[in-house]
């Protein structure tokens, strides 16, 4: 029998209230517990990248933390981007130029990359491949990536 | 994952308390980065996770103390490279903490749990051991500081009894400055552990400190008081002999995969002498 313990976090701006094993990852409880399954679950070490989550305004692997670590945090998912039910300007991009291909990875490019556009809105390619160095593709679609992330800030399609 | 309890003490005194309670039982959290693959992978088996993160002495803050920066253990890598004071001060260790892993990582990596873990390619090791570093350990009978070069002691092993825990990292201005960069040997750009880790650091007095890890168990410091490696006037020719020997106490493994121990000695000299003319060069634009 796992122990539990009450937590409170913000997720997408709704708060959530529940009861969590204390052995369970942000990962796990944001999956499970919550049922927002466009976070993914993939390489377990923080290695990836595409388990990456805002938490408070910064990106983490939330595979590499407890979600009873999250207790009062505010936590912003893929599922947060959307405004007003519409795809948000970046993930518009992301389908434009062909940045995803299978997809799987594409959670945690756009959370790396909303995270680098909050703390700097006009990034050049160095600095996109930087804030998303922790971020793999093994489609190797790097190129479309960061020309969606380009095409999101200049508001044109390439 | 496997079970275990969770707690999370807001005072220092109260970890302490929970550490002699549970003695190996407790393992503490930080960061988690390495603690919770650990748990994930049934390396480690604690009985109770103690998560240092609400005790209010120990949150994120890097604070100038009379001639020294007291860097709290909660203060991740991303911290330090934004904290102008480091950056001008100790700019080897921004180098260091600006490689370990991710960003996402170095936004949950805690300086002093990188320490702890004991790694022997531990980004940060080398630079604290360049700066002279003190860590500051608090246990059931105060305070003790110890010099890094003391606090680590081999793979996963730092002296840390089994109910102390790490409060904050110490760095001394020193007098005269010490100029040094960093720098290290990977298999690929882009996130991966090193299979070189390396810091030099010159002063005016003519002092060179080199530190170098992941080549052996532990990082180690070695001092070169001739003057002829810090002197900007002699010849890499001149200077290869007295770098050769700074190197001497390197062993690496032959069982790591990242490289081979036969390459990993023939680059040490290589990446020394490349930090070494960054240090000199820094040091002649600070003065």
């Amino acid at each position: 029998m796992n122990e539990t313990m009450h937590m409170e976090m913000t997720v997408n701006g709704r708060v959530r209230s529940l009861d969590v094993a204390v052995n369970h990852t942000l990962l796990d409880v944001l999956r499970d517990d919550i049922g927002l399954t466009g976070t993914k679950e993939c390489c377990v070490v923080g290695e990836c990248g595409a388990c990456t989550v805002l938490v408070d305004g910064i990106p983490m692997n939330s595979c590499l933390m407890l979600g009873i670590e999250a207790d009062g945090a505010e936590v912003l998912t893929v599922e947060g981007l959307a405004e007003g039910g519409h795809l948000n300007r970046m993930q518009e991009a992301f389908l434009d130029t062909g940045a995803a291909q299978c997809g799987f990875c594409i959670p945690g490019q756009l959370m790396s990359a909303t995270a680098l556009l909050q703390r700097n809105p006009h990034p050049t390619v160095a600095d996109i491949n930087e804030a998303l160095a922790g971020n793999l593709c093994r489609c190797a679609g790097y190129q479309q990536i960061s020309a969606a992330i380009l095409a999101s800030v200049q508001g044109a399609a390439p | 994952m496997q079970s275990f309890s969770y707690v999370r003490p807001t005072t220092v005194e109260e970890a302490i308390a929970l550490l002699e309670e549970h003695g190996e039982g407790a393992r503490l959290l930080a960061g988690g980065t390495d603690l919770v693959i650990e748990l994930r992978n049934r390396w480690r088996k604690p009985k109770i996770v103690v998560d240092l993160k609400r005790i209010e002495e120990l949150r994120p803050s890097i604070r100038q103390e009379d001639a020294r920066l007291v860097i709290t253990a909660g203060t991740v890598m991303a911290d330090l490279a934004a904290d102008e004071r480091v950056r001008k001060h100790f700019p080897a260790l921004v180098e260091a903490a600006d490689v370990v892993g991710s960003i996402q990582i170095r936004n949950r990596a805690t300086l002093a749990g990188n320490i702890c873990n004991g790694s022997p390619a531990a980004d940060t090791a080398p630079p604290l051991l360049v700066y002279g570093a003190e860590i500051v350990v608090a246990g059931k009978k105060g305070r003790r500081r110890v010099p890094v070069d003391e606090f680590i002691v081999g793979p996963g092993k730092v002296d840390l009894g089994p109910a102390e825990l790490v409060t904050a990292i110490e760095l001394p201005m020193p007098t005269p400055p010490i100029a040094a960069a960093y720098t290290r040997m990977t298999r690929r750009r882009g996130t991966d552990l090193a299979s070189i880790t390396l810091c030099c650091g010159v002063d005016a007095n003519g002092t060179t400190r080199l530190a170098y890890g992941s080549v052996g168990p532990r990082a180690l410091l070695v001092v070169d008081d001739t003057g002829v490696l810090a002197d900007p006037a002699a010849s890499d020719e001149d200077k290869a002999p007295t770098l050769a020997r700074m190197f001497a106490a390197a062993s690496p493994s032959p069982k790591s995969m990242r490289a081979g121990p036969e390459y990993r000695v023939a680059m040490l000299p290589v990446l020394g002498a490349r930090a070494l003319h960054t240090a000199i060069e820094r040091l002649a634009r600070s003065s």
